[in-house]
């Protein structure tokens, strides 16, 4: 492979794949956290139904 | 089933995504002008060509939720505009990793580069703006209204290579442009797994803003106990 410019060549192609990987993992994270508060939520509803 | 069906989807897209890599580093040829960095283009084009199917699928939505009422419409809406906001993102970065070698500067505020930035502003702004609304239904008629108004950007960056002189380079896909088939391929192979995986990632964030929506529900029954 042509050295010239093969540095930049490989901050472009990282640069483009771990943005697609922090973005999944942001989804991942703020999937998790919104399942967590869904099911502590329903328990103070359910805990505060039955009193 | 569908949870199966989008693991399915998503390790088709990295294989696709790893296959072509192989393809853009060991099997193409070097470009006699510009040497290996050329090979960004493989990301970046189909990049910005995944960012405009979102950012259309965002518009398609935005008129669909005004004229139906239906959040679902609305739910696909920021769905796809935080996809598209990812792409354009990478985009604008690969692009000016790219014009740092071949132009020897990062940035220059010509007509594509400058509607592309304004491009990302305004759909970075649609998300923030959701957040700044509690109402349902008034975020999701606001946001459609300003979804539709950011679209207006869509047509000036796509057309500015072709009305503006830019440093951006004229279009090499279309019009008197020429690429060379085997490069051209490897481009047109890269987009359809960009679009899978940008499939995928919208059906994950529309589950999501489906839960969201349950757990808005769940604090107001919260509050009101």
């Amino acid at each position: 492979m042509d050295q010239r410019g093969i540095e930049f060549m490989f901050y472009g192609l990282s640069s483009a794949w771990l943005l697609l990987a922090a973005y999944a993992v942001t989804l991942v994270v703020r999937e998790r956290r919104i399942h967590e508060e869904i099911h502590r939520l329903r328990n103070l509803v359910e805990d505060r139904d039955r009193k | 089933m569908r949870s199966k069906l989008l693991y399915a989807c998503g390790l088709l897209a990295a294989l696709l995504l790893v296959r072509n890599l192989y393809v853009v580093l060991l099997q193409l040829p070097d470009d006699a002008d510009q040497g290996a960095v050329y090979r960004i283009i493989f990301y970046h084009v189909p990049s910005w060509f995944t960012a405009g199917m979102a950012v259309l699928t965002a518009l398609v939505a935005s008129v669909a939720y005004l004229i139906r009422k239906d959040l679902w419409w609305d739910t696909l809406a920021v769905a796809a505009t935080e996809i598209a906001v990812v792409f354009i993102t990478i985009g604008l970065v690969t692009g000016s990793i790219w014009g740092r070698v071949a132009w020897g500067i990062w940035w220059t505020w010509d007509a594509r580069l400058t509607s592309a930035l304004v491009c990302w502003l305004l759909y970075a702004g649609y998300l923030v703006l959701r957040t700044a609304i509690e109402d349902p239904s008034a975020r999701a008629r606001i946001s459609a209204v300003f979804s539709i108004f950011a679209f207006a950007d869509i047509p000036i960056v796509w057309y500015s290579i072709e009305w503006f002189r830019t440093q951006h380079p004229a279009p090499v896909l279309r019009g008197e442009g020429y690429m060379d088939p085997q490069m051209k391929a490897a481009l047109y192979a890269n987009w359809p797994a960009l679009m899978l995986l940008a499939a995928v990632l919208l059906a994950v964030r529309m589950r999501q803003e489906a839960a969201r929506r349950e757990l808005d529900g769940l604090r107001r029954q919260a509050h009101s106990l």
